[in-house]
């Protein structure tokens, strides 16, 4: 009973387990960091110490990233495709959970079932025929594109998380509300939403930071130096030929990271009960 | 409330427009489906018809820029007789069979910890999560300089302490240790989707059983065994499917660490069919590979759908 008499130990092992999935989680970027921050003299010596900033921290990169590339363009389309896509999603999201979760009508059940489907659906699947499509409707290279596809995607992701906090709602009080004179409609706006105000802004934040996230999409339906995001911007027009320029590489890096990094922030419990929501309702 | 009879009964005929409208919206057979339509024909157009084109695709020689026709199934046996797909084909398997057994593994050994008492718990919980959120793409650049071959902070930390001869690996240019290297990025970036999600199941394991268990004279390995593994097995599956298909799948990490290579060695059905279908514009072959994600998909829908939500709806 040695561990039960000396508690204090017991959690200090504890924490020293935890330093090595630590170190792995977060070593990746403190150097991506450190490196954007060293000069390229120090950076390119094979002889330094990598893990340590000895001459001097320099901004050097950061102004050059800001302002001889277009990294503000592809942070603005970044935010306009991040913003409206997740506008539309957490919307129509919405008003499907609710009528998934509330109501009962012809093929409600196969309508559900395919959004849990098309939930799974990769989007590595897909991109060679929706670019076809894409072009089709005259949005090839354009950020609006994206605006477009990624509901794809954020649509049944919403509608999945929404469906599980309208179900915490109690029935009865919208059955009040409807007794006493309300539409439908109306107990969904003013009794229901207000309820589930928790599951909106985690729909939101989650939908928010996969839009932010995307990838392939976003690499495959624009190119052009004005309509691409911020993720494709700093992999592609900031790696040029056999010429890396690593220092302003991994500032756009941390850059492109940093409006996540903030919700992050702030709604770290929504993160983490949307995780667990997601995939476990 | 007194109510004079005339007035209840003055709408005999029809009802005014907007009272009959509110009236129809209240009917759960007109709401339903008007709520539902929107998203589903998002997802008619955006999903469904693109598979079914993707599928037409693969059935031809379509060329960007260029009419197609209707080859039959060519494309697919075409692909067997080609090294670069039947690599592609077994990396798909090695990357995914164990990118998820690690991922399980010391998912299973971080949420255990995270469910400990802790200092700091809830930053600890967010620098877990913080890989999962960051995006990827940008991610893995840094990963990318961490395995650079001249400047790998890896292969100096491993020098450094003795680890490694030098100069040490070079980790994207040799055939293994680009395959490991894509890996470990793929563990690092989906550990906390399953530490997170394992800790959420058991947190939800009654205290009881551990007390019960524990009077009888039960250690923390057999309580492990016998208690935690079993009740974490429907989270367990439910992770570990989701893991899969979404592994399978990805693209990100291996088009920006190694597209693919060297020599085709780490590329995977994803960044396979886009070179193909893209870089060198043959959609219809393309989109046969990307369509050998399919026979995955299906089999992860059939299990999550049978085993793991019983009542879909």
């Amino acid at each position: 009973m040695t561990v039960a008499r000396r508690p204090r130990l017991g959690k200090v092992v504890r924490h020293l387990l935890l330093l090595p999935f630590l170190v792995f989680a977060l070593f990746p970027f403190y150097h991506m960091t450190l490196t954007s921050l060293k000069q390229d003299r120090e950076l390119y010596d094979r002889y330094a110490v990598p893990l340590l900033i000895k001459q001097g921290p320099t901004l050097e990169h950061y102004s050059k990233l800001l302002w001889e590339t277009e990294f503000l363009t592809w942070t603005q389309n970044s935010l306009l495709v991040a913003f409206l896509a997740t506008g539309a999603s957490v919307v129509l999201g919405t008003i499907a959970a609710y009528a998934l979760a509330r109501m009962k009508f012809f093929g409600v059940a196969t309508f559900g079932t395919g959004i849990f489907v098309t939930y799974l659906v990769p989007t590595s699947l897909l991109f060679l025929p929706l670019a076809q499509v894409i072009n089709w409707v005259g949005l090839g290279d354009s950020k609006w594109a994206l605006v477009l596809t990624y509901p794809t995607f954020l649509v049944p992701f919403c509608t999945w998380l929404l469906i599980g906090y309208f179900r915490t709602v109690p029935k009865e009080v919208e059955e009040c509300a409807m007794v006493d004179g309300a539409t439908r409609i109306q107990a969904l706006w003013r009794i229901v939403l207000p309820m589930a105000v928790p599951g909106l802004v985690c729909a939101a934040l989650f939908a928010f930071t996969l839009s932010w996230n995307e990838f392939i999409y976003a690499l495959t339906f624009t190119s052009s130096s004005e309509q691409i995001t911020a993720s494709v911007g700093v992999t592609t027009e900031l790696i040029r030929g056999d010429i890396y320029f690593w220092g302003s590489l991994m500032a756009g890096a941390v850059l492109g990271s940093v409006p996540i990094v903030i919700l992050y922030v702030f709604f770290l419990d929504y993160y983490v009960s949307g995780l667990t929501a997601g995939a476990i309702k | 409330m007194a109510v004079r009879a005339d007035e209840i009964n003055v709408p005999r005929g029809r009802p005014r427009g907007r009272a009959r409208l509110s009236g129809w919206l209240d009917r759960e057979a007109i709401l339903g489906p008007a709520f539902v339509t929107p998203a589903l024909l998002l997802l008619l157009l955006l999903v469904a018809y693109p598979f079914v084109m993707a599928l037409y695709f693969s059935l031809s020689n379509a060329f960007i820029g260029r009419p197609s026709q209707f080859i039959g199934i060519t494309n697919f046996v075409k692909l067997w007789d080609s090294d670069a797909f039947r690599q592609t084909f077994q990396n798909s398997f090695v990357f995914t069979g164990i990118a998820v057994v690690f991922k399980v593994v010391l998912g299973i050994c971080l949420a255990l910890l995270l469910n400990e008492q802790l200092w700091f718990k809830r930053m600890i919980r967010g620098a877990v999560l913080l890989p999962w959120v960051i995006p990827t793409a940008l991610s893995t650049l840094g990963w990318w300089w961490m395995f650079n071959s001249l400047y790998s902070v890896v292969n100096w930390t491993g020098m450094a302490t003795g680890l490694m001869d030098p100069p040490g690996p070079n980790w994207l240019g040799q055939k293994y240790y680009a395959m490991a290297a894509v890996i470990i990025v793929n563990v690092w970036r989906g550990l906390p989707f399953f530490a997170i999600t394992i800790l959420a199941g058991l947190v939800a394991i009654p205290k009881e059983l551990y007390e019960a268990a524990e009077a009888d004279g039960a250690n923390a390995n057999a309580r492990f065994w016998h208690i935690t593994l079993p009740l974490l097995k429907p989270v367990l599956a439910v992770v570990v499917l989701f893991s899969t298909i979404f592994t399978f799948s990805d693209f990100n990490i291996v088009y920006i660490l190694t597209h693919g290579g060297p020599i085709n060695s780490t590329h995977l059905f994803a960044t396979l069919s886009r070179m193909v279908g893209i870089d060198t514009g043959r959609i219809g072959e393309g989109a046969a590979i990307s369509l050998y994600l399919f026979p995955l998909l299906v089999f992860v829908v059939w299990a999550q759908l049978r085993f793991v939500r019983k009542q879909a709806f």
